[in-house]
């Protein structure tokens, strides 16, 4: 059997113009499907980075809400209650809002701002310059060092702002895992000054951040919880509502998937049909192998080998590249929102093996249909 | 003693349906023995390829049989069929069907490939056949770098290099001038032939007719004559 494959390989790989173009119809179909869902999970991801940063194990909210940013406070009661309820080790708040800084140059920048709790800061970035401390001196905020802390005028530790004409004094410099979506750069202080400095309605509290005291105790929290007319969901979860949110409830996911389709649609097209005529010009050649004595099965073997293998290369080829592309882009933007991830690969990998069965099947129809007598015949 | 080869008896083939149907083989009868050459010769049209095609077992008939040194083909299944065709039969089509991406040694060896001999003994026993046929030196090159005439003498060697006891020639002197057509037709006389061997040419060149042991002549699907060596003209 390694002999016919290597018939097979030769045949495919020696015609180098064909192979050159099923190879680059493949691996620019590949670049594109990993290239756009790449960018859906780098956006997805940074729309869930507040979650990823604070890093809490379970977040109380509004039924209502759909994203982190859209937050809808909950009256004082809400902590109070959650924190008594049993398996809870702790409860905080979280507030999370944004607001517009003058700058000391008078311009205006929007930022978002997280409050975080007083006592414990629960969900605080680590610190790159300054002091942990100094978040309680007056004035303290944090700024986040991204690619968005420019629009600050580059900051530093004792630069100061005017926040709703209350003074703010940078002192420390953070990093966080994931970066925002909005573009907005990010600044962190207490919850008692977030919700001093910052106007809101009646209620403050954005979310309620648990602690719970044992895995087994989450769904007796969520439990309780929904008891208040609230809902607790898991880390995890609260990433999968908003991934949700912005899949099917904003075109985001449909164009998304239309540009993947599309993409798919291509490689397909261009490896379908070159490796039509691959098959074409070779035919009496397939023909002739049938009159030696080559069985159906050992043809169709060619084939799926000779379409499997042009499919993985490019597959390769494809994520090589992509990943080389996004490499580069995030050497330039550090924010650039785009993830490869095993699911992206999986997406593009079974695109990929549907596009080899597909040429394949085409091929191998052509191939068991043609009679040895037609090669005589001429 | 000669010993028959082949046998075919009263093969018939037909293609097409209603009144589109044309009747290709009507009834074709004939022997043909291990150590001779046998030409089956007759207009376009006549019947010859499809006779040829129905007795190396790559067209079945509607009726009759071919007996290939006992065994009946047409009762064999198509993957039996298949190996029969491997080992026992060796084609030389007319217009070659080499593959152009692949070498003239790495053609030659597609036989023994298919008979799963491992890739770098079936180029070594090719070789061999390469040197039978006078090619030894061109070995590695692709088979469109080569003239017509070796071309041919590559399709020979593939069709020789698994040893078969039945050669298939389809219209071997085609596409070659009449010296080259003549040089091919004595050399598979003097080099390929043998006791164990029947060779079998479909032609209308009457210039190679001089290496013939029998010819069969065919007309309108129908065999008119079989004429013996002495009795060609």
């Amino acid at each position: 059997m390694k002999g016919i494959l290597k018939i097979a390989f030769k045949l495919l790989v020696n015609d180098k113009g064909k192979f050159a173009a099923l190879l680059m119809g493949i691996t620019f179909a590949v670049f594109l499907m990993v290239m756009m869902t790449s960018i859906f999970s780098g956006v997805l991801r940074s729309a869930s980075s507040v979650v990823i940063n604070i890093g809490a194990k379970i977040w109380v909210m509004d039924p209502a809400v759909t994203t982190v940013a859209n937050s809808i406070p909950m009256p004082e009661f809400v902590e109070d209650a959650v924190r008594s309820i049993d398996g809870v080790k702790f409860a905080v708040p979280l507030f999370s809002g944004s607001a517009t800084l003058r700058l000391t140059n008078g311009a205006y920048q929007a930022v978002s701002i997280l409050g975080l709790d007083d006592t414990s800061l629960l969900g605080r970035p680590e610190l790159m310059e300054g002091n942990i401390d100094d978040i309680f001196a007056e004035n303290g905020f944090l700024v986040i060092k991204d690619s968005e802390i420019n629009k600050l005028n580059n900051p530093h530790i004792g630069t100061t702002f005017e926040l709703n004409e209350h003074r703010g004094v940078i002192v420390g410099i953070a990093k966080v895992a994931a970066n925002g979506l909005f573009g907005m750069p990010t600044l962190y202080t207490t919850y008692n000054r977030a919700i001093q400095y910052i106007p809101t309605a009646r209620y403050t509290t954005s979310y309620v951040l648990v602690e719970p005291k044992s895995p087994e105790a989450v769904q007796h929290i969520k439990d309780e919880v929904k008891k208040l007319g609230y809902v607790a969901v898991t880390n995890e979860e609260f990433r999968d509502n908003i991934s949700t949110y912005y899949k099917y409830k904003t075109g985001l996911g449909t164009n998304i998937l239309i540009m993947t389709l599309i993409s798919f649609i291509v490689g397909l097209s261009i490896s379908g049909q070159t490796f039509y005529t691959f098959i074409l010009e070779n035919l009496d050649k397939f023909g002739a192998l049938k009159a030696i004595g080559a069985k159906s099965r050992e043809l169709i073997i060619m084939i799926v080998f000779q379409a499997g293998f042009t499919a993985l290369t490019g597959y390769g080829l494809g994520v090589g590249l992509c990943t080389l592309m996004i490499g580069l882009a995030k050497m330039r933007l550090p924010n650039y929102a785009s993830v490869v991830t095993f699911g992206n690969l999986g997406i593009a990998f079974i695109m990929v093996l549907i596009i080899a069965i597909f040429s394949s099947l085409i091929g191998v129809r052509k191939v068991l249909k043609i009679e040895p007598f037609d090669v005589f015949r001429g | 003693m000669t010993k028959t080869a082949i046998s075919a008896h009263q093969l018939v083939k037909w293609f097409g349906e209603g009144e589109a149907r044309t009747h290709a083989v009507k009834a074709a009868s004939f022997e043909a023995n291990f150590g001779e050459i046998f030409y089956l010769v007759g207009p376009s049209g006549s019947g010859k390829t499809t006779l040829l095609s129905m007795v190396s077992g790559i067209l079945k008939p509607e009726s009759g049989s071919v007996t290939i040194d006992e065994t009946d083909i047409w009762t064999l299944s198509n993957d039996e069929l298949a190996d029969f065709r491997l080992n026992r039969i060796g084609f030389v089509f007319q217009d070659y069907h080499l593959f152009p991406r692949l070498t003239t040694l790495e053609n030659v060896a597609i036989p023994l490939i298919l008979k799963q001999r491992v890739w770098d003994d079936a180029l070594q026993e090719a070789l061999k056949y390469l040197e039978i046929v006078g090619l030894k030196d061109r070995a590695h090159l692709a088979p469109f770098k080569l003239s017509g005439g070796e071309q041919q003498r590559v399709a020979i060697a593939r069709a020789i290099v698994s040893q078969p006891d039945i050669l298939i020639f389809d219209e071997p002197t085609a596409s070659l001038d009449g010296d080259t057509g003549k040089k091919i037709m004595s050399f598979i006389n003097d080099e390929i032939l043998n006791d164990h061997r029947c060779v079998l040419v479909v032609t209308h060149d009457s210039r190679i007719f001089e290496y013939a042991d029998k010819i069969m002549k065919m007309e309108d699907g129908a065999v008119t004559a079989i004429e013996h060596k002495n009795e060609i003209k």
